[in-house]
């Protein structure tokens, strides 16, 4: 089972993004299940959601408290939310910035990370920092748990609030192509 | 949360359970749906709105001004002929709660979600069963689902039960809020077809009318200190019982119709996990179930000889199925996400103990309370009930409820 915790803003499409993937995943013919957190969440307040992936059904309905993969839609989330809490190890990060790899404090467990300038693809997209879809298409470039074209018929299939179904369509493949997804070599311990 | 329609591949879908109720709704092809939203049942009837502006449901909408008109309006219909739905949550249950009381006694099988919340008060948005517990004595079906396909399935098996002629009850299908409601996860959409053979046409107001070509006094005045007033109280009260005893029959006809049918094999009253060589168990209702099930399979590669007996229908209560699955075991222990406030426990061990009470040998148990107000129940809750099951011994006297989320 694979288990990925999405953070990000109200408004900016966190817990769609999540179902938009378990569709896709779905559709690809493996079993997933996302649940959101829950809560009044208003526009700019932190939100979360969980999603699971197995090529079996998933019979928990539950958090997820150790996982895999951080999906971090929103670029300052991370000053109020400790959204490396509880990682497992080896885990990947993939993250909305428009900063170097080097410039980001990441914690040992994280191995992998898939960094996107989802903030400033959005802004040019739809003239607002709506970075979800673009997000999705980061972390199927960075994990491959998820093929860009499943996502694509899982947009087909979803309602937008915010922006029509062809900017969106876009926005996953700008994420796709401009995630850049690097391995970070870490030293045993001593 | 935005929809996510059907997927272009056949009869596999991603929704969560709210949209899920709704799809269930749509196939049985109700005549009218009335609604009144409120957290976390509103996104259901959002759905059931957009079906029926979209033609997807050729159905009456009636957007009431309160729950208590909601209900109004569907006994109304109901006895006018019509196939009713609604679904509700916490506060609005409470607010309906007249009429709720009344559609029993009138055989009214109106299908209603409760998908379920926690009381007031501390205020509370979240998921609990409290509210559907609260009202579990007022003479409606209950069933509790476990996953977003078995919310689907047992909104159309409801119609089949509530429109049987020997039943004619009014059936809530309870959901539990947030898990269910906004949990999405995989299922299978079953085929028009097969459902208008399972339900068949309308079978609403053949015994109470609204109806001008029959017309008949509905719900008058009745009982009293004398004269034949006792005895007709005691004969409707008294159907009402049978009506609600031959449900239980009514279900499991109902549930193995829809396997032949679909395939999908939900266990009607209870299911027994695992139970074969298990000296103890734990019991328990609703979503929680998935992550209990995945705390036995754990126990049992570790070696440990447990079960778990999973209560689909509370109302009416299986109690010689679930005296048969407890009544060998060393011990068990009942998970409930509410509170029983009479007796310091959860209601379903309540229900569980009582059940057990005509037997010559008696488990040892424990009430584990969790769950409440939108908590998570985890795999590791399930573990220390486990845990703590697997070391009782037998004692005298009651044992003090345990209150998983409780920091002492």
């Amino acid at each position: 089972m694979y288990e990925i915790r999405f953070h990000g803003r109200g408004g900016q499409g966190t817990v769609l993004a999540a179902t938009i993937l378990a569709a896709a995943i779905i559709d690809e013919g493996k079993f997933s299940v996302a649940i959101p957190s829950f809560g009044f969440e208003r526009r700019g307040a932190p939100v979360a959601a969980y999603l699971r992936i197995d090529t079996r059904e998933i019979r928990r309905m539950t958090n997820i408290y150790h996982p895999d993969c951080i999906v971090c839609i929103d670029p300052t989330v991370s000053r109020t939310v400790d959204i490396f809490g509880g990682l497992s190890s080896a885990a990947t990060l993939v993250q909305t910035t428009d900063k170097p790899i080097g410039a980001l404090d990441l914690p040992a467990a994280v191995t992998t990370v898939g960094l996107c300038n989802a903030v400033a693809i959005a802004l040019k997209l739809f003239g607002r920092a709506i970075t979800n879809t673009i997000m999705l298409g980061a972390f199927a470039r960075t994990t491959g748990q998820v093929s860009l074209e499943a996502l694509e018929r899982a947009l087909l299939g979803s309602e937008f609030r915010d922006a029509g179904l062809e900017q969106n369509m876009r926005a996953l493949r700008c994420g796709y192509e401009e995630t850049a997804v690097h391995h970070v070599q870490r030293k045993a311990a001593a | 949360m935005a929809a996510v329609a059907p997927l272009p591949s056949g009869r596999v879908l991603a929704c969560d359970g709210n949209e899920a109720a709704a799809l269930a709704v749509a196939l049985a092809r109700v005549d009218m749906v009335a609604v009144y939203p409120i957290t976390p049942q509103s996104s259901l009837v959002e759905y059931l709105a957009k079906f029926i502006a979209d033609g997807r449901l050729q159905a009456e909408l009636v957007d009431a001004e309160g729950e208590h008109s909601v209900l109004s309006v569907l006994q109304g219909a109901a006895l006018a002929g019509a196939r009713t739905f609604t679904a509700t949550s916490g506060p609005g249950l409470a607010f309906m709660f007249e009429p709720y009381l009344r559609t029993p006694g009138m055989r009214l099988p109106i299908v209603m979600s409760i998908v379920t919340r926690d009381t007031l008060t501390p205020q509370c948005v979240w998921g609990g069963h409290q509210d559907a517990m609260s009202v579990r004595e007022a003479g409606w079906v209950q069933m509790y689902c476990e996953t977003v396909q078995e919310v689907l399935d047992t909104t159309i098996i409801a119609y089949r039960v509530a429109e049987q002629r020997d039943v004619m009850l009014p059936v809530n299908v309870c959901h539990d809020g947030n898990y269910l409601s906004y949990g999405t996860a995989r299922i299978e959409l079953p085929e028009q077809d097969a459902v208008d053979t399972f339900l068949g046409a309308p079978d609403v107001n053949w015994h109470a009318a609204l109806d001008p070509d029959r017309p008949m006094a509905v719900d008058p005045l009745t009982g009293g200190p004398a004269g034949a007033g006792p005895a007709t109280f005691v004969r409707y009260r008294r159907g009402q019982c049978a009506g609600m005893h031959r449900a239980l029959d009514a279900i499991r006809d109902a549930h193995r119709e829809w396997a032949r049918l679909t395939g999908r094999n939900h266990a009607p009253l209870i299911e027994r996990y695992r139970m074969e060589d298990a000296e103890c168990a734990i019991v328990t209702l609703g979503s929680m179930t998935g992550a209990a099930k995945d705390a036995v399979d754990e126990a049992r590669a570790a070696g440990r000889r447990v079960g778990l007996v999973k209560v689909k229908t509370f109302r009416p209560f299986p109690a010689t199925d679930v005296a048969d699955a407890l009544c060998k075991l060393r011990s068990f222990g009942v998970v409930d996400r509410s509170v029983d406030f009479a007796w310091n426990c959860g209601p379903l061990y309540r229900e569980v103990v009582t059940a057990l009470q005509g037997g010559t040998r008696t488990a040892t148990s424990q009430s584990f309370i969790g769950g409440l107000a939108g908590a998570d129940l985890t795999v590791e809750h399930f573990q220390r009930v486990i845990e703590t099951v697997g070391q009782m011994r037998e004692v005298a006297g009651p044992r003090d409820t345990v209150w998983l989320d409780a920091q002492e």
